[in-house]
This record gives structure tokens, C-alpha cells and sequence, in this order.
């Protein structure tokens, strides 16, 4: 079982490295993102202070959500899909396998710059832990969601826009853990519980959404 | 033994779109005659509210398209579930021929609750935690809508928009308990069977009129489901022979 994900994880993890523009982008549209927010409402630390976790979380949705419909677009299109869908092994593996590679090219990279912009926006010290832990552990859950959307709408005209319309609602439970956690910390009240949250969250998704996402793909190919 | 055969015959649309079309009318009457009876209760009848005063009136419409919002959901998850399971024709065309009238119960739910906000809470919108949940499952309907009309393939939306809504409802109480836990200002619910905080009219009103929407509902379904079984299998012999009837009937 674990042999199935894991050559799943290297095969897309090779693919990513050798289009290594498409994970760059990516990354560069949250930084970008992110950092319209002061440009729009004014450099006031005070108000950024109180408005990064949020707009951090915002953008750090929307990076995650333009990543996802080439999820399953590219393997589709050269009729890998339709090879892995008719292996012997379930399809939810295959997924799953999928869904943590896109983590590591997509979630993680995020994670990792989160820190540097949340000094842009005058975060203290543990903060900054916060947020880049809450986002650590937040995106696994919306690479899986994100999934079941890449799966409905693959091959469809205006897929793209489709998603976003399927999987931004479900995405609210994350966002609310996500930037709850920092606030908390911020004010004092400790962000544990939010994080166990995102993290219950993280785990149902990775556990779940695969094979919600495999059946989907079942309902594409047929 | 005839009885089952009887129930399952109608999964055919074949069958079910005459059935449908039979029982329209009276959901209609029905549906009227609770309207009529619930508003002339709620607007007439009931006391004024001492803290409300007669604004409170509009939970007449607020309260019940609020349920049938929620339940239209569950219903529609229902086919899905059974359209899934039993790879059933009809249940996907059920599914959605309820969404638009579920969407527009979402969204007159916000609208009268935004007529009802302003008097009362001095504000048109407030961020709480019902109103932003009730603001969610439009988004939802409206992403079911968006990939069943996305999908040419009649049957494989009906199969998408399905595992959608079965989703949609295992995240339904998730979203409803963060966005809880984020913010909250609605007032608790005033029904309570055993010990209702409303006065025996006002409660009477407001069931008569969920029961008003609940035929609406259902007669609005109905109709819809008629249209989607006429395009969809407009190839077979019997939708031929309906148009033909509706054609000569027409030129009479």
C-alpha cells in the first residue's frame, strides 16, 4: 500500500521538478496577493498587524486553488489516468499519492515563505510561529478537498472558474481553524486548540477525500 | 408483492411523468389554501410582538423558506445517495429539478432576513453565524448548479452533481459548527415543541405557512422534473407521443 504512494509521490515529484515554473508561479501569485493588501488599505502597522492572518490565509486558499486543476489535466490528457484508474491497485492509493505530492509542490513551498511575509505585515515573534504552523498543517486538508473539485471537473469547459465556485465553500472550515489559530495566539488565548482543529481536519481530508476524489475520476472516465 | 412492483414502476420517467403531472395540480390547491390560511393567520390574526413590534412579522416567510432551504439539501443529497447507489434515471433528474427552488428558498431566507435585520438590529448584515452558514449553502447550491449545466453528458452530471452534494452534506455540519464557534449574534430558535417561547398563533402561522412552502416545493419539483424527463429522453417513443398530443392540443 505504502509502495503504491510513495512511487506516486516520486513520479509527480519528478514531474514538478521539470517544470519547475508552474511551482515558482504559484508561489509568486501568494506573494503577490499577499502583498496588495497594504497597497490597498494603507501601511498602518496596527490594522496589518490584525489583518495578516487573514489576508494569509486568503491568498494562501487561492495559490493552493489555481494549482489544482492541473492535478489530474496533464495525466489525463496523454491517457495516463485511464492506465492508473485500470490498475490493479484501488484508485483512492493512486490519489492519495497524488494529493500528498501536490502538498509538497504546493502547500509546503507556501508554508515556507509564510514567515517573511508575515514580517511585511509586523507580526511578533510567536506569530509568525502560528502562522507558519497553522498553514503547515492546514494546507494537506485543502490539497485533499481541493482534489474532489479537480476530479468533477476534469475536462470541462471553464473548469478552472468551476472550481473555484465547488471548492472555496468547503475551504471555510480551514480558513476559520487557520487564521482562529493566530488570533488566539496573538491575544493571548493559546492557539493549541485551533491547530488540533486544522489538524483533525488535515487528517480527515488526506484520509478521505482521495477516495471521494477516485470516484470521481471513475464518473470522468467512464 | 404488487404493491412493490406498483411503487418501482414508477422510477420509469415513462410512467412518472404522467403520475407527476396528475398530482401537480393538487400540491398547487394544497399548497394555496395553506398560504392563504397561514398568512391570514400570521398577518391578521397573530398578536403584535411587544419587543418587536409588527416588523417581526416577516418570519412568516423568513422562518419557513429557512427550513425548506436546509431540507432541500438534505433531499436532494437523498436522491443523490439513491441515484448513486441504484444507478436510478430518476433520482438525478429529482436532484436537479429541487436545486433552483432550494437556491431560491437560500436566498429568500437572506433577503428577509436582511428586511428583518435592519428594523431590529439596526443592520442589513451582520457577520453571525447562521446568517454566514445560510450564505454558504447558497454558495453550495449554486456550485451544484454551476457543474450539473457545466456537464453536456446528462448522465455523468447527474452522477458529478451527485458525489458533489454527498460532500456538500458531510461538510455541511463541519461548516456549520466553525462558523458557530467563529461568531455568533442570531437569536436562538424561538420552536420548541414542548415549551415555545411564541405565542400558540404566531407558531400555528408559521407552520401553516412551512407547510405552504413544503407544497410549493414539492409542486415546483414536480414541474421542473417534467421539463428535464421531456428534453432528456426526447429521442424515445413516448416523449414523441406526448409532444404530438401537446401539438394537436395546441391547434384545437
Amino acid at each position: 500500500m505504502l509502495k503504491i504512494i510513495t512511487a506516486v509521490i516520486s513520479r509527480d515529484l519528478k514531474l514538478a521538478m521539470r517544470r519547475q515554473a508552474d511551482i515558482v508561479s504559484a508561489l509568486f501569485f501568494f506573494i503577490i496577493v499577499v502583498s496588495l493588501f497594504p497597497l490597498g488599505i494603507g501601511p498602518e502597522p496596527d490594522l496589518l498587524r490584525k489583518l495578516a492572518p487573514g489576508v494569509l490565509w486568503v491568498a494562501a486558499l487561492l495559490a493552493t486553488m489555481l494549482s489544482l486543476p492541473r492535478l489530474f489535466a496533464d495525466d489525463h490528457r496523454d491517457g495516463t489516468l485511464e492506465q492508473l484508474a485500470i490498475a490493479p491497485h484501488p484508485l483512492g492509493l493512486v490519489v492519495t499519492g497524488k494529493v500528498i505530492a501536490h502538498w509538497l509542490v504546493s502547500g509546503l513551498p507556501l508554508a515556507l515563505i509564510a514567515p517573511v511575509l508575515g514580517v511585511q505585515f509586523d507580526l511578533s515573534a510567536e506569530a509568525l510561529v502560528a502562522i507558519t504552523l497553522s498553514i503547515l498543517i492546514g494546507t494537506p486538508a485543502l490539497s485533499g478537498i481541493g482534489a474532489i473539485g479537480a476530479a468533477l471537473t476534469l475536462g470541462l469547459r471553464g473548469g478552472g472558474v468551476l472550481i473555484s465556485l465547488l471548492v472555496l465553500p468547503l475551504y471555510i472550515p480551514v480558513l476559520i481553524f487557520g487564521a482562529g489559530a493566530v488570533d488566539a495566539t496573538v491575544t493571548g488565548l493559546g492557539g493549541e486548540g485551533h491547530l488540533s482543529l486544522l489538524a483533525a481536519l488535515t487528517f480527515a481530508s488526506i484520509g478521505f477525500a482521495p477516495w471521494a476524489a477516485a470516484a470521481a475520476l471513475k464518473i470522468a472516465l467512464e | 408483492m404488487t404493491d412493490r412492483l406498483n411503487l418501482y414502476r414508477f422510477a420509469s420517467p415513462a410512467t412518472f411523468y404522467p403520475l407527476a403531472g396528475a398530482m401537480i395540480p393538487y400540491f398547487v390547491a394544497v399548497s394555496v389554501v395553506f398560504g392563504i390560511a397561514g398568512l391570514w393567520l400570521g398577518m391578521l390574526v397573530a398578536p403584535t410582538d411587544f419587543q418587536q413590534g409588527e416588523g417581526y412579522r416577516i418570519i412568516f416567510i423568513h422562518v419557513p423558506a429557512s427550513w425548506m432551504s436546509m431540507f432541500i439539501y438534505l433531499i436532494m443529497a437523498f436522491w443523490a445517495a439513491i441515484g448513486l447507489a441504484f444507478n436510478t434515471r430518476l433520482s438525478g433528474m429529482m436532484a436537479q429539478a429541487l436545486a433552483p427552488t432550494g437556491a431560491l428558498m437560500a436566498f429568500l431566507s437572506l433577503w428577509t432576513g436582511a428586511l428583518w435585520g435592519k428594523p431590529m438590529w439596526g443592520t442589513w448584515w451582520v457577520w453571525d453565524a447562521r446568517l454566514t452558514s445560510e450564505l454558504i449553502l447558497l454558495f453550495l447550491y449554486i456550485g451544484y448548479m454551476a457543474l450539473t449545466a457545466a456537464i453536456d453528458d446528462a448522465r455523468r452530471a447527474d452522477k458529478a452533481g451527485g458525489l458533489l452534494l454527498l460532500v456538500g452534506v458531510v461538510n455541511i455540519p463541519i461548516i456549520y459548527f466553525s462558523v458557530q464557534w467563529w461568531n455568533t449574534l442570531h437569536q436562538g430558535s424561538s420552536v420548541n415543541l414542548a415549551k415555545s417561547s411564541m405565542a400558540t398563533t404566531m407558531l400555528w402561522g408559521m407552520l401553516l405557512m412551512a407547510m405552504c412552502f413544503w407544497m410549493y416545493s414539492i409542486a415546483m419539483a414536480l414541474m421542473r422534473v417534467r421539463t428535464i424527463m421531456l428534453e432528456r429522453e426526447r429521442h424515445t417513443d413516448w416523449v414523441k407521443a406526448e409532444l404530438a398530443h401537446i401539438v394537436a392540443g395546441d391547434e384545437k
